[in-house]
């Protein structure tokens, strides 16, 4: 046995020591008892191998230590010598990726030609407090238990925890003969979250099929079946009905119901109604509505119908939309960009940091997966936490302070170290978040057209490239599947993840290499390696064809690892190739100059199209794709719109401090509210302008102090055209998600417009991440935010081109109550902006020129962030009147005038109204204005009531504000003929907003007061 | 990787072949290669694993850059196993290179490696380079903030600069800016060294006064070789090659944009100097 040698690197004295300052800074920060008055830290290596003392004194002169600052240390065992009152170690759990150690085993490889094993820890000597206090500090601000052991004592074990050799044993669950209890009781203790029906359908195969199944078949199914993988509440069929609703009346927009249930908002009209049923939906007597495949019948019709080639104005430019990993449409002539947000809620609820760093990290592998490969050239990250300051955590959940912070720092180490620029992104603050945080991660692909589809044929070699595997992850798919018990952090710590970002970037350069070669890619087809692993990444590319897999030839982390547990690991980085036998040397040696590990895993197909899996020439397992795929039952649920308890379950409103009695105080408020405030803490942390192709950043204006609308990059170097990506959000309006997710399409899309993008160019995404479906009230509101994707994709033309789930965010506390996520629909967009040179800004530009607004502003408050701040008991708290109609035709007039050059800047109203928007364009362009809210155009039937605070903070859809040089006016009136709007006002030099009203006398309020409010800290 | 033809559409056949070096976790390559294409230059990325087995091919390039990125994840410290790896190998067909007149560009991660490497400083005026590298004399640690920062900072030229990238170049308030995002870009060195690096020229780029966010002694951004042609900074000259990457082009006069960006004017200096000495 090999002896493990310890090697301590720490700043020489008088250097400065910026890790031991953080510590002290975030146990202050925490509120612990014991803050220590002063640390120290040093860095910890253990390494063992064949070496000799005088090796490891080379390698850590040589390599660990820098020697201008600091010193290293090789310490012999046993001398466990406190240098100040107490001390703490971390270091990561066995098993637990260590990428500083993987570092430090392939440099000591390539310098000093000796193969070593390598784990890394961090040590922290402490003054002013006891051994109590320092393992409070390791425990709660420097560990987290799921990932990492806290040690008291410097941690020098005498050899290395090795995984234990694997005897191998073919198991069988014996199933054919449960009961139905007996299934359900099976299906939960071993982790499978199948329901009855699934399980019943399973043991119906097997019966049929005369054998019991073996475990690796069952984890199999479990895994293809999970809700992760397969949607089953979104394909499912769905009857549908309202509470206190009459027969044949199928509600839409409240107080605005159809007179006949189907016929969609979009071809509402149309002279045939029965020609223009929605899609898959079948109206019964009694006023409810069967819907089959309710994805299918709403989301994916609308793009569907889009792109139909019977369709005259059919759109072209959709390549590939539902089919791959992720949705992709031309860019140009010759390229085409792809777009895919996922979420990692589950495992960031429990590990921010590596929830989301493997989130990014995963998503950037469906990039890597889509066609033949799509390079990564930007990111987005929307995350939804709990209010940072005032929640009340129960236990089991990490406090949201820290969820955010660490998953901040997971997106920007995993995102920095691929090169891959964080763009645009938002967060949302809803104490509801508090056990179920949101994180989602979208990336941006670009690639040759000629890239766009592969076809793995028969013969094809099955190749994994990239990471090793090892038992990270298991049982990810069907943990993120099940509702989260206060239990869980424990029980799944093994679903949790740490990712190698550098792992994945040379498994990138490699592909890229391998698929640009000149005659032709070295591989057929590709997939990642996502949750399920090689199970659903084989056994998605071996759908047609079948696969003979050899499991033990897999490269794994440590020994004793089953073939189950090979099978089904979701340990980061890997990749699946198909790969023409002809091919494969070829390919082997672009991995090999990049240092990346690839593995012939077998051949896809097999005799009889099933997929096969071997260990060592013993067939362990063998499954029939068919049902694999296609034997999934999926029952009908039942889904009930109830208005009343929707809106029952918002959020008590703030109480209303800092609301003003002026307008511009309730601005300032506004400005300082978490979701609207600057966001800067997040940004900078983020490279955004990594690949030299940003054009607009997140940050615009004077000082880069202003929120930009949307980011703005160009994919492909030396053309003019770029492309335009944004996100829209608005769970505020969650009392009825169907408006909510018209306002979030809306918003997304204007988000697009403001800054330059032809809105006839536009793709989207849906993301549903929604409290539990088994809740048919629930299901209810997810129906109508399905039907919403359809009427507003059918009415803006953006298809929806790729999309994800996550159906189960509710958290049961110790004391037994649940709470759930607020339905929460993230729509994601890209589009093209045609000339670069024309994309606009938000941030003013000159005083003289005019302030237009475009739209209607109506007198409902409802949803808006003026009335989430409380005392607004006065107010029309109905939601605001969404019409995609209009939304559309407002967007096209707004983008013509943006083409046309005649606006200097443009920016949407939509979190805290008009105010608040214009507030950001002075402040970020240093510019004053002068503005009279009595001139708003207003929606004509509520025109009485629409007060100034309306006017000033209602958050309507549909609208822009626009800076206008007064030569262009009649220009940009002409654009905006039949579509509501007015000059409100004008630019200054001075450094005020200046506001008059129907009934507000002037009122004023500096630049400098409301950039203090916007820049208010929310978190970091 | 080496960029697909059609992503660089500026690229010339026939000017001075410039060596782009990759790595794993190197991850500005490909800006670099199309700024020394704008410049007139014709890129190739090489991987360092096929220069560490064919070290000759460095003498075919007239021009070198070191990109940024997280050379092998940079878990140890910013630039330490890449520079590590190139110390032993490599550095001397590298500074045979820098005595032939190459220049060599080193942003960020590359500006760490080139510490790490013994490539800069380099050795004092009148000295020759040593036959096997120095130890680093400079160290870029963590940001004073404590935390990587994505922003662009005014710079200043040094007017008595010895760096072929920056010399000649004027700054003004709108324009004289460059990006910058790194973790660890702190310069900290010797009082002595910092003093002769002054007077020699050797510092080739200042952050501004008011704009100086990592710490680094004596707002060192950016220092060059007594030969003044490897030049080493923290900012990304490599990511102002073109109007629209200005953070604020949006609001820049016509006037303000007549020039070329602060970023392709080093490049062509460099370009313009290798074919002046043709």
């Amino acid at each position: 046995m090999t002896l493990v040698y310890r090697v301590e690197v720490r700043p020489k004295s008088g250097q400065s020591d910026p890790r031991a300052d953080a510590v002290i800074r975030q146990a202050t920060a925490l509120g612990l008892s014991a803050i220590p008055t002063a640390a120290q830290h040093s860095s910890v290596y253990l390494l063992a191998g064949d070496i000799s003392e005088a090796d490891v004194g080379r390698i850590a002169h040589e390599l660990l230590a820098d020697p201008v600052t600091q010193r290293a240390e090789v310490q012999a065992r046993g001398i466990a010598t406190h240098r100040l009152d107490a001390m703490v170690e971390i270091h990561p759990l066995p098993g637990v990726t260590d990428p500083a150690a993987e570092s430090v085993e392939s440099a000591v490889q390539a310098m000093f030609g000796t193969s070593v094993l390598v784990r890394t820890g961090d040590r922290y000597d402490l003054a002013g407090i006891n051994q109590l206090g320092a393992m409070t500090i390791g425990e709660r601000v420097l560990a987290n238990p799921v990932i990492h052991g806290v040690h008291a004592e410097p941690w020098h074990p005498a050899h290395f925890p090795a995984g234990h050799g694997y005897t191998m044993r073919i198991v069988e669950i014996p199933l054919r003969d449960l009961t139905d209890a007996a299934l359900e009781k099976l299906s939960r203790e071993a982790h499978l979250f199948l329901s009855l029906q699934e399980m019943q359908a399973i043991q119906a195969e097997y019966r049929r099929l005369g054998r019991e199944p073996r475990e690796i078949e069952l984890e199999t199914l479990a895994q293809t079946w999970s809700e992760h993988c397969v949607h089953k509440t979104l394909k499912s069929t769905v009857h549908y009905r309202e509470a206190n609703l009459a027969a044949g009346q199928f509600s839409l927009q409240s107080g605005q119901r159809l007179a006949n249930a189907l016929p969609s908002a979009a071809h509402a009209g149309a002279p045939h109604a029965t020609a223009t049923l929605r899609p898959g939906h079948t109206p019964a007597n009694d006023g409810s509505v069967t819907i089959k495949n309710l994805l299918k019948s709403t989301v994916a019709a609308g793009t569907f119908e889009l792109i139909d080639e019977h369709n005259p104005d059919r759109i072209d430019w959709c390549l590939s939309v539902f089919v791959d990993n992720s949705g992709v449409i031309a860019f140009d002539d010759h390229h085409a960009v792809c777009f895919k947000c996922e979420t990692h809620n589950r495992p960031s609820a429990i590990e921010p940091y590596g929830g989301a760093a493997t989130g990014i990290g995963g998503c950037i592998r469906d990039i890597m997966g889509t066609g033949l490969g799509a390079k990564p050239i930007a990111a987005t990250d929307v995350f939804c936490v709990a209010p940072l300051d005032g929640t009340d955590v129960p236990a089991g959940c990490l406090p949201p302070r820290r969820i955010l912070t660490q998953v901040v720092a997971g997106v920007r180490d995993y995102g920095n170290r691929m090169g891959i620029p964080t763009v645009n992104g938002a967060v949302w603050f809803d104490e509801r978040y508090v056990g179920n945080p949101l994180v989602y991660c979208g990336v941006i692909g670009v690639m040759p057209r000629t890239m766009v589809k592969g076809v793995t044929v028969r013969g094809d070699r099955i190749v994994a490239i990239g990471g090793r595997t090892g038992r990270d992850g298991i049982h990810g798919a069907t943990f993120s599947s099940a509702e989260v018990e206060h239990g869980h952090s424990s029980e799944f710590s093994h679903a949790v993840q740490i990712g190698n970002a550098i792992t994945e970037k040379k498994m990138l350069d490699a592909m890229l290499a391998a698929r640009d070669q000149p005659d032709g890619p070295l591989y057929s087809g590709t997939t990642d390696c996502g949750a399920g692993g090689f199970s659903s990444a084989v056994g998605e590319m071996g759908k047609d064809v079948g696969a003979t897999v050899n499991l033990e030839r897999a490269p794994v982390k440590y020994d004793g690892l089953s073939p189950t547990e090979i099978w089904i690991s979701e340990a980061q980085e890997r990749m699946v190739l198909s790969v023409p036998p002809a091919k494969l040397e070829r390919l082997r040696a672009v991995c090999v100059a990049h240092g990346v590990e690839l593995c012939d895993l077998g051949e896809f197909g097999s005799n009889d199209g099933m997929i096969r899996l071997y260990w060592h020439g013993t067939e362990v397992g063998a499954l029939d794709t068919h049902f694999l795929h296609e034997g999934v039952p999926m029952p009908t649920r039942e889904a009930v719109w109830d208005a009343a308890w929707s809106a029952a379950q918002l959020p008590a409103p703030g109480n209303g401090r800092g609301v003003g009695p002026r307008l511009v105080d309730t601005t300032c408020a506004l400005l300082a509210h978490p979701n609207i405030a600057s966001k800067e803490w997040i940004i900078r942390q983020y490279d955004h302008e990594v690949q030299g192709g940003s054009v607009i950043k997140p940050l615009v204006g004077v000082g880069s102090g202003g929120p930009s609308d949307a980011a703005v990059v160009h994919p492909v170097p030396g053309s003019r055209r770029a492309l335009a990506i944004s996100n829209g959000l608005a769970t505020g309006w969650s009392a009825d998600p169907y408006a909510m997710t018209l306002a979030a399409l809306d918003e997304c899309v204007r988000n697009m417009v403001c800054v330059g993008a032809d809105p006839t160019r536009m793709a989207v995404l849906d993301n549903f991440c929604w409290p539990s479906c088994d809740d048919p009230r629930n299901m209810g509101a997810l129906v109508r935010a399905a039907e919403a994707c359809y009427d507003g994709a059918m009415a803006y033309r953006t298809p929806f081109i790729s999309g994800k789930d996550s159906l189960k965010n509710q958290f049961r506390t110790q004391d037994g109550r649940t709470i759930m996520i607020p339905p929460t629909l993230l729509v994601s967009g890209f589009g093209i902006v045609p000339d670069a040179e024309r994309a606009c800004t938000m941030d003013l530009k000159a005083a003289e020129h005019v302030l237009v607004l475009v739209g209607t502003t109506g007198a409902r408050m409802g949803g808006s962030h003026r009335v989430m701040l409380g005392a607004c008991g006065h107010a029309d708290h109905r939601l605001p009147v969404v019409d995609p109609a209009r939304g559309a035709r407002t967007a096209r007039a707004v983008a013509a005038c943006i083409a046309h050059g005649a606006v200097r800047s443009a920016h949407d109203p939509s979190e805290g109204g008009l105010l608040p928007a214009l507030a950001e364009m002075c402040f970020a362009g240093g510019l004053g204005a002068r503005i009279d809210l009595s001139r708003v155009p207003v929606d004509a039937a509520d025109h009485a009531d629409v007060s100034d605070e309306c006017r000033a903070f209602a958050e309507d859809p549909h609208r822009y504000i626009l800076e206008v040089e007064p030569a262009q006016l009649s220009k940009v009136q002409a654009h905006l003929d039949g579509i509501a709007h007015a000059v409100i006002g004008t630019v200054t030099t001075t450094d005020t907003l200046e506001v008059v009203g129907i009934r507000t006398p002037h009122e004023s309020v500096t630049l400098d007061t409301l950039r203090a409010a916007w820049n208010a800290p929310t978190g970091g | 990787m080496r960029p697909p033809a059609d992503e660089i559409s500026t690229m010339s056949t026939d000017g001075p072949k410039a060596l782009v070096i990759t790595a794993a976790g190197i991850n500005c390559d490909l800006e670099l290669a199309q700024s020394f294409a704008a410049a007139g230059a014709v890129p190739e990325s090489v991987l360092l694993s096929e220069l560490l087995r064919n070290p000759t091919r460095i003498d075919n390039y007239r021009l070198i850059g070191l990109p940024g990125g997280f050379s092998f994840g940079d878990d140890i410290a910013a630039g330490r196993i890449m520079g590590a790896l190139m110390r032993r190998s490599i550095y001397p067909a590298l500074t045979a290179a820098i005595e032939r007149g190459v220049p060599m560009i080193c942003p960020c991660n590359g500006f760490q490696i080139a510490v790490q490497a013994g490539l800069l400083p380099g050795p004092s005026i009148d000295s020759a380079w040593a036959a096997s590298a120095a130890e680093p004399s400079i160290a870029l640690l963590q940001n004073s903030t404590g935390r990587f920062r994505d922003a662009w900072t005014r710079v200043e030229i040094p007017a008595d600069t010895r760096c072929i990238w920056t010399q000649g170049l004027e700054c003004d308030d709108a324009t004289g800016i460059l990006p910058s995002a790194h973790g660890e870009g702190r310069l900290v060195a010797d009082e002595a060294l910092l003093d002769a690096l002054e007077a020699n020229g050797q510092v080739a780029v200042r952050y501004h006064s008011a704009d100086h966010f990592n710490g680094s002694m004596r707002r060192i951004a950016g220092i060059c070789d007594a030969s003044g042609l490897v030049f080493g900074l923290m900012p990304h000259p490599e990511r102002f090659t073109r109007w629209t990457q200005h953070p604020r082009w949006t609001r820049l006069s016509a006037h303000q944009r007549a020039g070329e960006p602060l970023g392709l004017q080093m490049f062509r200096n460099a370009v313009e100097r290798v074919l002046v000495n043709a």
